[in-house]
């Protein structure tokens, strides 16, 4: 805690919005939710936190595949997942594991997805989290035509997609956030900004200031925040949501974070970046900030911290015992669900890739 | 409306129409029977280029039927999202040459959306697109990228040769539970007409159709190039010679069964299409036909095809490209001479 006091302001946090300093302390007083909705917040990054360390070891134990960690990014996540209602549609990048977990995919179903095992994939379509998206900037078009989907039906529901900094440079990014502002769909669009994409920093991306000066630009708001505060976040999207649900459209929302892990588990950052630079924002530690303030107002103690590490843990081991019995993979299930009927050449395939399997 | 009063509406009032009308009444009517049926596009509301889409804002309102930003990646995305949430998108790609900055939503997304969802998220959706040379259009506005589609697994495309087919394909394209892109061939826009009932009407996807029947010699087409192939077929029958005129219909689903017949009864194949011809739709054909039927083969296959070039930019040349009948007619020669 003492190490985030001393830290020095850094100047990409410049201009955001923060509702807690580094070490906890109260700025903003006027944006502080119920007391609910703190625990639940501080619950689900803490939560959020132990599955990502614990999912970084099962990948070198072999039981995951590649894995894409987001461990020290989980306020903006989960601040703008709790913001969010029933209904509404999120769309993840591949790192939205966090986001996953509060829109409440089963930690079974996420541990599946990332080992490539298709019952990772069958999720409640009522949940209305669609599949982690690997290519980059895809569901940015998605999150319009959705959006716009709920704006038709009346429903006033809304569609939120995340995205990285490097993302931002696809040509999906900015069509499909033009798109949302010119159909006055209601969506949200977070930037998760974690300075790199892999070893790219955001200062080759572009040449802009910053990302969130682009929505002048699709005409709709652009808002800067501390991504590491997840009151902040939380603040900031659920102002997004309201005007969305209000029928003025579209947010752009950048949230300052960063990836002090690696990209992904096969990702050795020590390449391209100074440690010191990471260890600087392990002092912007969004967890150990509210912690903090909770701590500083009597409403958290290292009794209730214990139980939810052990909680989870435990959650974790029943989701592995469960991941672990899912079905073999048949060779149907490269098959399946390409057309709703396979088409006749697929059933020959098929029987092909039985007859090799066979032999093995 | 039930089933059977539809099927009889459908009797009562036969048109005749000219391709590009089959396409505005299967819209009308998709759009008639379906709220979730949208209609978008670059310049769609206004009708379109082509006037594809001509008077259906009138009918159905803005909310239905309207124009996009300029942006196929966009167009492709939004059909996509909609789909995604239950309604039943049709977009319009101003062009078919104009695909290619699409192509990443199409094999990325469209190809794969119900295989990530497994099944949850199944994308009905059609893409239409004007396709095809023979109009002396401005560069890039005369490809014909289905083989680049075809190369995608997960999408079905279909390319209809006649007013009647375009109507009822693209009214079963529009029931059907998977993507389908709809290719219309330019050309044939205003240069055929048919009969064309005005109501509600399918014709079923991965069906070929024998536009003419013959023993001597099989060629297979689709879309622009039918009539050019029936044309040649007329001018060989001159000669003696019966051609077999398949027109394929769809190329993804494709009707194997049909080809096997036809080429089982020939032993000769041609394969017409307006796109190059390396890893043309051709090529596919062709390889399949080596694979399963080559025991019936009397001589080796012919490709009567675009040059290995992009279509050229240049409309004076373009006679030189695109396949015409005297083409098709030396390509049922070789075949036959062998």
């Amino acid at each position: 805690m003492t190490a985030a006091l001393t830290l020095p302001p850094d100047p990409r946090l410049e201009g955001t919005l923060s509702v807690l300093s580094p070490s906890g302390e109260l700025l903003r007083p006027d944006l502080v939710p119920s007391d609910e909705i703190l625990l639940k917040l501080y619950n689900g990054m803490r939560r959020a936190r132990v599955f990502d360390d614990r999912a970084m070891v099962l990948q070198r134990q072999g039981k995951l595949g590649v894995y894409p960690c987001f461990g020290g990014m989980e306020a903006t996540q989960v601040g703008a997942a709790l913001a969010l209602q029933d209904g509404d549609w999120v769309l993840p990048t591949y790192r939205g594991t966090a986001l996953a977990m509060m829109r409440g995919m089963t930690l079974a179903q996420i541990l599946l997805a990332w080992r490539g095992h298709p019952a990772g994939y069958q999720v409640d379509p009522k949940l209305h989290i669609l599949p982690f998206y690997i290519p980059i900037a895809n569901q940015i078009p998605h999150t319009a035509g959705i959006a716009l989907a709920e704006k038709r039906r009346g429903t006033g529901l809304l569609a939120m997609s995340f995205i990285g900094d490097g993302g931002t440079s696809e040509g999906d990014f900015h069509v499909g956030v033009n798109f949302a502002g010119a159909f006055c769909a209601p969506a949200i669009f977070v930037i998760e900004n974690n300075g790199w994409a892999i070893s790219t920093p955001t200062s080759v991306q572009t040449a802009a200031k910053n990302l969130a000066s682009r929505a002048e630009g699709y005409g709709m708001p652009g808002i800067r925040v501390d991504g590491n505060d997840v009151l902040a976040m939380y603040h900031v999207t659920r102002e997004a949501a309201e005007r969305a649900r209000r029928g003025e459209g579209p947010t752009l929302i950048e949230a300052i974070t960063y990836r002090i892990l690696p990209h992904t588990s096969s990702d050795d950052p020590k390449r391209y970046r100074q440690e010191t630079e990471a260890d600087a924002w392990r002092g912007r530690d969004p967890g150990m900030r509210l912690r903090a303030y909770l701590e500083s107002r009597g409403m958290w103690s290292e009794e209730q911290e214990q139980d939810v590490m052990k909680g989870m843990e435990a959650e974790i081991k029943a989701a592995m015992l469960e991941a672990d019995q899912a079905a073999p993979i048949e060779p149907e299930a490269l098959l399946e669900h390409i057309y709703a009927e396979p088409l006749a050449e697929m059933k020959d395939q098929l029987a092909e890739i039985r007859a090799l399997e066979a032999l093995k | 409306m039930t089933v059977a009063a539809e099927r009889q509406a459908a009797q009562e009032q036969i048109k005749t129409m000219t391709m590009v009308a089959a396409v505005n009444d299967a819209l009308r009517v998709a759009l008639e029977r379906d709220d979730k049926v949208m209609l978008f596009g670059e310049d769609v509301g206004m009708g379109g280029v082509f006037r594809a889409s001509d008077n259906l804002q009138n009918l159905f309102g803005e909310e239905r039927v309207f124009n996009t930003p300029l942006s196929e990646a966009g167009i492709m995305g939004l059909a996509v999202g909609l789909g995604i949430a239950g309604e039943k998108p049709i977009a319009e790609l101003q062009f078919a040459g104009f695909i290619y900055p699409a192509l990443e939503q199409i094999n990325a997304q469209i190809g794969r959306y119900r295989q990530r969802t497994q099944g949850n998220f199944p994308l009905s959706m059609v893409v239409r697109a004007p396709y095809g040379g023979g109009i002396h259009s401005p560069e890039m506005h005369a490809d014909s990228p289905e083989g680049l589609v075809a190369a995608v697994p997960g999408v079905k495309i279909v390319i209809p040769s006649t007013p009647y087919d375009a109507k009822g394909l693209l009214l079963a394209a529009v029931d059907d539970p998977d993507p389908v892109f709809f290719f219309e061939s330019i050309k044939l826009y205003r240069s055929v007409k048919g009969e064309v009932p005005t109501g509600h009407y399918t014709v079923p996807l991965g069906k070929a159709r024998i536009a003419r029947e013959g023993d001597d010699c099989t060629v297979l087409c689709y879309g622009g190039m039918v009539e050019i192939c029936e044309e040649a077929a007329v001018a060989a029958a001159a000669a003696g010679v019966n051609v077999e005129v398949v027109d394929l219909r769809s190329i993804v689903p494709l009707d194997f069964e049909a080809i096997s017949e036809s080429v089982k009864k020939t032993g000769r194949v041609v394969i017409v299409h307006e796109a190059a011809r390396r890893m043309g739709f051709g090529a596919e054909l062709s390889a399949r036909i080596a694979e399963e039927l080559i025991e019936y083969l009397h001589a080796p296959i012919t490709r009567v095809t675009g040059w290995d070039a992009p279509y050229p930019p240049f409309t004076a040349a373009e006679h030189m490209y695109r396949p015409d009948a005297a083409r098709v007619a030396a390509g049922i020669r070789k075949v036959l001479d062998y």
